[in-house]
C-alpha cells in the first residue's frame, strides 16, 4: 500500500485507505517522539525544502521538528528573507530551488492554488502547507489522528465545525476528510461566513451554537481570519464572541465529555473562552504534538520513489 | 516454482521447547533479561518463546515488539515505501540483557536495523539472537547465538514460515524458481 499521488496538495485527491494509512503511519512515528533520543535515520541524505510566504509558528516548526526527527536536513524559506523581494515569480523560485536536487517540498502561500502550480511544474514531491481559503491538508490529518486516538474511529462520530466556514481551508479539509470517513459534520457560524449552499459541502448547518454543540463528539473552534477578510462580516468581535464564542454557558448545551479542538493561533476571548480552553477535555495542545506525527509520516510515504 | 515443507506444527513447537530450554540454560537467575521479537512473526515467537519460559521455569519475561522498517538501509531502492507498525518496547533497554528474535536469518541487514533501533533507545548490557531458521547467504557478520534449523539454500529460493497466530498454520515452506528476491 502506498500513496497514488507524486504530492499532498489537499485532502481531495485523498481516498479512505490513503487517509488511514497515513494515520497508522503517523501512530508508529510518534513513538519516536516519546524516545529520550528523538531520531531515526529514515530519511538521512534527503533534503527537505519548506517555503512559508505566509507567517506561522506552529507548521513551519512542526514540519521542521518532523523533517529532523528522521535525520532529513530541512531548510526554511521564508518570503520575507528570499528573492521574493526582488521580484521572482514562484515558480521560477522552485525551479532554482529544484536545481539543487531536493527530495520534497513544503509550501505554505496565500494564494489558492500555489502548491499546485509548483507540484506541476517541478518533479519533487510537493506537500500543501496550506493555500489561501483552499486546503491545509496536514491540519485535517493531525485532527484526525487526536479524534482517533480519543475516540478510535471517526466513522459515525459526529463534529462541529464553528466559525469563518467561508475562508477557512482548515474546515475545507476538515470537512472532505471527516466526510471520507464516516462522520457527520455540522457547521455552525454567521450567516456572512457560510458558504453559498454550504449543504452541499455534505454538512448541516445550524445557525445557532447552543442548538449545533449538543450531542456533538467534537467541537472544532476556528480562529477569526482577519487577514482573509474583506469587508465587515460581523459587527465586532464582542459581539462574535456572544453568539459565536465557546464558552461553559454554551458547553452546559453539550455532552459533558465533548471533545474541544481548536487548529490555533486561538484568539483569546474572542472564539473561545480562556477557562475553556483549560477544560480537561480541551485537546488543543494534543493537535500539535500529534502535527509533527502525522508530518513525519508524509514525510516518509512521498520521498518513496 | 516448487514448494517443499521442511517444517510443520509439531517440528516447529518441539524447536522453540529446545531453545527454551537452551535460553534458561544460560540466563537462569539473570536480572534484566527481555525478549524483543523483530515484527512480525519474530514477535510471535518472542511470545512463544516467552509463553514456554513462564510454563517450564515459572517465570515471566516481558516481550518488546520492534519494527524495523525506519532503520533499513534499502529505502532508496525499493519500490514503495513498507509499512511501518509500532516499535513498543515496555521496558528501560539500558543495562537489560536482551535477546533478539526473528524467523529466518539471512543477509544479517534486518538484524542490523534491529541492533539500531535497539541502540537508539538505550545501552544495554548485551543483545544476543535468536532465530528459528538460518539459511546462510550472510552480508554483513552477524551470527546468531540460538538457531532452531540451519537450512542450506540457494539464493533464489525463498524461505517462508508461517505462524498461527499470523498465517493461521504452522510450517515452513521452501520455495525454489519464479521467486527471486529476498524476504524480510
Amino acid at each position: 500500500m502506498e500513496l497514488s499521488h507524486k504530492d499532498l496538495l489537499g485532502i481531495e485527491q485523498l481516498t479512505a485507505q490513503e487517509i488511514s494509512l497515513i494515520l497508522d503511519t503517523a501512530v508508529s512515528m510518534k513513538e519516536v517522539s516519546a524516545r529520550e533520543i528523538k531520531k531515526v535515520p529514515t530519511l538521512r541524505g534527503k533534503t527537505i525544502i519548506s517555503m512559508f510566504y505566509e507567517p506561522s509558528t506552529r507548521t513551519r516548526t512542526s514540519f521542521e521538528i518532523a523533517g529532523k526527527r528522521l535525520s532529513a536536513d530541512v531548510i526554511n524559506i521564508s518570503a520575507s528573507s528570499s528573492s521574493v523581494v526582488k521580484g521572482e515569480t514562484l515558480e521560477d523560485t522552485g525551479r532554482n530551488l529544484q536545481a539543487m536536487n531536493p527530495d520534497l517540498l513544503i509550501v505554505r502561500h496565500a494564494c489558492a492554488g500555489a502548491p499546485k502550480l509548483l507540484a506541476d511544474a517541478l518533479p519533487t514531491p510537493v506537500i500543501n502547507a496550506g493555500d489561501g481559503s483552499h486546503e491545509h491538508p496536514t491540519q485535517a490529518l493531525l485532527d484526525a489522528f487526536t479524534i482517533r486516538e480519543r475516540l478510535e474511529t471517526l466513522a459515525g462520530r459526529s463534529v462541529l465545525i464553528v466559525g469563518d466556514i467561508l475562508h477557512s481551508r482548515v474546515a475545507r479539509s476538515n470537512i472532505l476528510l471527516l466526510n471520507k470517513m464516516g462522520a457527520a459534520v455540522r457547521v455552525c457560524g454567521p450567516l456572512t461566513m457560510m458558504p453559498r449552499a454550504v449543504e452541499q459541502l455534505g454538512v448541516e448547518y445550524v445557525p445557532c451554537l447552543t442548538d449545533a454543540v449538543r450531542d456533538a463528539d467534537v467541537i472544532m473552534m476556528l480562529r477569526i481570519q482577519k487577514e482573509r477578510q474583506q469587508g465587515a462580516r460581523f459587527p465586532n468581535e464582542r459581539e462574535y464572541s456572544r453568539f459565536f464564542g465557546l464558552n461553559r454557558a454554551v458547553l452546559r448545551h453539550a455532552r459533558g465529555d465533548v471533545l474541544i479542538m481548536h487548529p490555533g493561533p486561538v484568539n483569546r476571548g474572542v472564539e473561545i473562552s480562556p477557562d475553556v480552553m483549560s477544560l480537561p477535555y480541551s485537546i488543543i495542545l494534543d493537535q500539535v504534538t500529534n502535527g509533527v506525527a502525522v508530518r513525519m509520516a508524509l514525510m516518509y510515504l512521498l520521498t518513496g520513489k | 516454482m516448487e514448494q517443499i515443507i521442511i517444517m510443520d506444527g509439531p517440528d516447529i513447537d518441539r524447536t522453540l521447547k529446545r531453545m527454551a530450554h537452551e535460553i534458561w540454560e544460560r540466563n537462569r537467575g539473570g536480572d534484566n533479561f527481555y525478549l524483543i521479537g523483530i515484527r512480525r512473526r519474530g514477535v510471535t515467537i518472542a511470545n512463544r518463546i516467552a509463553r514456554k519460559l513462564q510454563e517450564f521455569e515459572g517465570v515471566t519475561i516481558p516481550v518488546g515488539a520492534l519494527d524495523i522498517n525506519l532503520y533499513r538501509d534499502d529505502l532508496s531502492e525499493i519500490a514503495s515505501q513498507p509499512v511501518i507498525k509500532k516499535t513498543e518496547i515496555p521496558f528501560p533497554v539500558t543495562g537489560a540483557k536482551i535477546l533478539l528474535c526473528d524467523d529466518v536469518l539471512f543477509t544479517g541487514r534486518t538484524i542490523r536495523a534491529a541492533l539500531a533501533g535497539i541502540i537508539d533507545m538505550g545501552r544495554p548490557q548485551v543483545i544476543r539472537l535468536l532465530a528459528l531458521i538460518d539459511r546462510g547467504h550472510r552480508e554483513l557478520p552477524i551470527q546468531p547465538n540460538y538457531v532452531g534449523t540451519v537450512v542450506s539454500t540457494s539464493r533464489d529460493e525463498s524461505v517462508e514460515v508461517m505462524l498461527a497466530e499470523d498465517d493461521g498454520i504452522d510450517q515452513v515452506i521452501i520455495t525454489r524458481g519464479e521467486i527471486n528476491g529476498a524476504e524480510s
